[in-house]
C-alpha cells in the first residue's frame, strides 16, 4: 500500500466564486499506520478523503495536484481503473450510517453487490457467508443479514458500514468521521473495533474526524487542517506535547478534559474565514493572537521545525 | 440557600401510536416510558446537568420542567409556584421566568425573521415594555452576548450569520425577558468545537449577571464537568445517580456512571485508557427491563437486580445513586 497527495487543489465552482476547498496540500501516508486528520468543519477534511478515491460531488474539482494510489494515478486515470480501486484498495467508511445504506435493500444485498462487482465469479451464497463471516467479527449475528437497515441501531448500522468498508480487505480504509452521530458509549464500541482491526489486519487507516480525543487514542500522525491548508503534521505525542501552530494550540486548549479537575478553557476569536474571498498571506491571521507584519502579506509554506512540519511565520 | 426548582415523582408517558391491524388484535395500549419518577431540587444559582445517552429522557424531563409537555404525574414547583395549577394567561406570563436555549440554532430561528425582530418578539409577545423599550432592551441584549455592534447583526437574517453567531441569538432570546430559571438543551452540539469553548464561557458569564439557574442536558460529560455545578446521570427515563460535580465525576458509585466515563476519549496521548464497556446499546422505553433498568448491561449485575427496583440511597454529602452493588 502506499499513498502520495503532491500539492492537491480541490476548488467548488459557485455561482458566486471558485472556492479552494483543499488548497495545496501535500501527504505521504506510511503502510500500516493510522492518520488522522482533524479541523473544524468546512475546513477540506472530508473532501480531501473524498478526493483520494476521485469521488468529490459537482461543483467539485480536482484542478490541480497529484495523487498516487498504490501506483495509480487517480486524477487522470480512466474512470474503469479508479473503480477497480474503491472497496477493493480502498475501503471508505461514510460519514452518515443512517443515510449510507439503501433502506430497500437488505443489509445482505449490500455485501453480494459490493463482492459481485469486483469478483464476478463469486456466487451470491459465498458473498453472503463472507459478508457473514465479516459481520460476526464486528459482533452482529450472522442470521442478521438477512434484515433491513431499518431494524438496526445507529451502532449496528455504523458497524455494518465497516464491515462493507472491509469485505474486500482492502489495505487502506477511510474512515470519515465514523463516530460522529454515535451515543459515547457507542462510540467507545467503534473506537475498540477501529482499533482492533488496525491491529489485527494491519491496515492503514486515514481517520477523519473533529473529535480530539479519538485522534489522541488511535492515531499515529496527525494533520491539522485549516480553511483548506494543511497548517501542521506531527507525531501524535508531539503534536500534543508542543503544539505548533497558533490554531494547533488554540484547538487543543478548547477542548475540555474530564480527567483535569481545573482546567482553563481557551478559545479562536473570530470564525473561518469565507473562502470565497479569503483573507491575504496566512489564511490564520485575523483569528491569531501572534500575528505580526509579513503574516498579512505573505502565505507561509510548510516548513520542517524539529521532527514535525508546519506552516507558520513564526518558524524559520 | 433559595430554592428555585423541585420536580417531585415526574412521569411521562407516551402512547404508542399502534397500526390498524393491531388495534384490532389487542387492546392493550403501549407507552414509551420516557421519564420515570424522577425527583430532584435546585437552589438558585445551580447548574445541573442532565446527563445521558439518546432516549434516557434527558430532554423531556428539561421540557416537562418548563411546562412544555403536560406531565403524566408528579408535581413541578418554580420558584415557589406550582406549574400544575397554571394555564391559559397565567401560565404565558409566568413563561417569562423560565425560558429554553435550544440545541439546533439554525432550526429554531425562523429564516424569514430578521434576527434583532426574533429577539424582540419574545418580548413584546409577553407585553414587557413599549415597542421603542423593546427595541432598545433587544439592542443591549445582542450586544450583551458578542454580537457588537448591534447595528451590524439586528437587521440581519439567520443565514447571514455563522453557527456561533445563530446560537449567541439563540441565547438572547431567551435571556431578554429577564428569566430566572432557564432550559439549555444541548446547547453547543450543533456548533463548531472551537466555537464551544466560548459559548460556554459566555452561558457561565450570564449566569453570574441575571442571577441564572441553569438545567444543562447534554450528552457530553466533559462538557457537563466544566460547566456545572450539579449533576444527574439518566438511564432510561431514571436518575441512576446523582450529586455535586467533585462526587458524581470524582467518586462515580453507580456502574453506568463508570461506563460513561470509561467511554470518553480523552484528548491526551498519553491518557492510560482502561475501559468498561457495556454490552450492547440502551433498550427499548417502550418495555424497559424488570428490576433495574441498568442490569442487562450490567458487569456487576446480581439475582436481585433483576427483580427490584433500587431506590436512590444516600451516599453521603449530597451524593445519591440507585443501585445494589455500590453499597458493598
Amino acid at each position: 500500500m502506499s499513498l502520495d497527495i503532491d500539492s492537491l487543489t480541490v476548488e467548488y465552482h459557485t455561482f458566486a466564486a471558485k472556492v479552494k476547498a483543499v488548497d495545496r496540500v501535500s501527504l505521504s501516508v506510511n503502510e500500516g499506520e493510522t492518520i488522522g486528520l482533524v479541523g473544524e468543519s468546512g475546513c477540506g477534511k472530508s473532501t480531501l478523503g473524498l478526493s483520494i478515491l476521485r469521488l468529490v460531488p459537482p461543483p467539485g474539482k480536482i484542478s490541480s495536484g497529484k495523487i498516487i494510489l498504490n501506483g495509480i494515478d487517480v486524477v487522470n486515470c480512466p474512470e474503469s481503473e479508479i473503480r477497480r480501486a474503491r472497496g477493493k484498495l480502498v475501503g471508505y467508511i461514510f460519514q452518515d450510517p443512517m443515510t449510507s445504506l439503501n433502506p430497500v435493500k437488505k443489509i445482505g444485498t449490500h455485501f453480494v453487490e459490493m463482492i459481485r462487482t469486483h469478483e464476478p465469479k463469486v456466487t451470491r451464497e459465498e458473498a453472503l457467508k463472507r459478508g457473514q463471516d465479516v459481520l460476526e467479527q464486528l459482533g452482529i449475528l450472522p442470521e442478521r443479514i438477512d434484515d433491513f437497515p431499518h431494524q438496526f441501531s445507529g451502532g449496528m448500522r455504523q458497524r455494518v458500514m465497516i464491515g462493507l468498508a472491509l469485505a474486500l480487505n482492502p489495505s487502506l480504509v477511510i474512515a470519515d468521521e465514523p463516530t460522529t452521530s454515535l451515543d459515547v458509549i457507542v462510540e467507545a464500541q467503534i473506537v475498540e473495533i477501529l482499533k482492533h482491526l488496525k491491529e489485527s489486519l494491519k491496515l492503514t487507516l486515514i481517520l477523519i474526524t473533529h473529535n480530539i480525543g479519538i485522534v489522541a487514542e488511535t492515531a499515529d500522525r496527525v494533520a491539522v487542517m485549516y480553511a483548506g491548508r494543511m497548517v501542521e503534521l506531527a507525531e501524535t505525542r508531539e503534536l500534543f506535547d508542543q503544539p505548533l501552530h497558533p490554531y494547533t494550540q488554540a484547538l487543543l486548549n478548547s477542548v475540555p478534559n474530564i480527567t483535569r479537575k481545573y482546567q482553563v478553557l481557551s478559545w479562536i476569536p473570530g470564525a473561518p474565514p469565507d473562502l470565497t474571498s479569503p483573507p491575504s498571506g496566512c489564511l490564520f491571521h485575523p483569528r491569531c493572537p501572534f500575528a505580526f507584519d509579513v503574516c498579512r502579506r505573505e502565505e507561509p509554506t510548510l516548513i520542517k521545525h524539529k521532527n514535525s512540519e508546519v506552516a507558520c511565520h513564526l518558524y524559520g | 440557600m433559595e430554592n428555585i426548582l423541585t420536580v417531585t415523582n415526574l412521569t411521562k408517558y407516551f402512547p404508542v401510536e399502534k397500526g390498524f391491524l393491531d388495534r384490532l388484535l389487542t387492546s392493550q395500549k403501549r407507552y414509551v416510558h420516557a421519564v420515570d419518577d424522577v425527583s430532584f431540587s435546585m437552589n438558585r444559582g445551580d447548574i445541573l446537568g442532565l446527563v445521558g445517552e439518546s432516549g434516557s429522557g434527558k430532554s423531556t424531563t428539561g421540557r416537562l420542567c418548563l411546562k412544555m409537555i403536560e406531565p403524566t404525574s408528579g408535581k413541578i414547583v418554580v420558584d415557589g409556584v406550582d406549574l400544575s395549577g397554571l394555564c391559559g394567561d397565567e401560565l404565558k406570563r409566568f413563561r417569562r421566568n423560565m425560558q429554553l436555549i435550544f440545541q439546533d440554532p439554525t432550526a429554531s430561528l425562523c429564516p424569514r425573521i430578521r434576527v434583532g425582530d426574533a429577539v424582540r418578539h419574545a418580548l413584546s409577545f409577553q407585553g414587557i415594555g413599549t415597542p421603542s423599550e423593546q427595541v432598545e432592551r433587544t439592542r443591549e441584549m445582542l450586544e450583551r452576548v458578542g454580537l457588537k455592534p448591534w447595528g451590524n447583526f439586528y437587521d440581519r437574517y439567520p443565514h447571514q450569520l455563522s453557527g456561533g453567531q445563530r446560537q449567541r441569538v439563540g441565547i438572547a432570546r431567551a435571556l431578554v425577558s429577564n428569566p430566572k430559571f432557564v432550559v439549555a438543551d444541548e446547547p453547543i452540539a450543533m456548533v463548531d468545537v472551537s466555537v464551544r469553548a466560548q459559548i460556554l464561557e459566555l452561558m457561565i458569564e450570564l449566569k453570574k449577571e441575571f442571577h441564572l439557574t441553569y438545567i444543562f442536558v447534554t450528552h457530553d460529560l466533559a462538557m457537563a464537568n466544566y460547566i456545572c455545578t450539579t449533576i444527574a446521570i439518566m438511564y432510561l427515563g431514571k436518575i441512576v445517580e446523582i450529586g455535586p460535580k467533585e462526587k458524581v465525576f470524582g467518586s462515580p458509585l453507580h456502574p453506568y456512571t463508570l461506563a460513561l466515563m470509561s467511554s470518553i476519549p480523552i484528548p491526551d496521548p498519553k491518557a492510560k485508557i482502561d475501559r468498561i464497556i457495556p454490552k450492547g446499546e440502551i433498550p427499548s422505553p417502550i418495555n424497559p427491563p424488570k428490576g433495574c433498568r441498568f442490569h442487562p448491561r450490567c458487569p456487576f449485575s446480581k439475582a436481585a437486580c433483576s427483580e427490584k427496583q433500587p431506590e436512590l440511597v444516600d451516599a453521603g454529602e449530597g451524593h445519591f445513586v440507585s443501585c445494589f452493588s455500590s453499597r458493598e
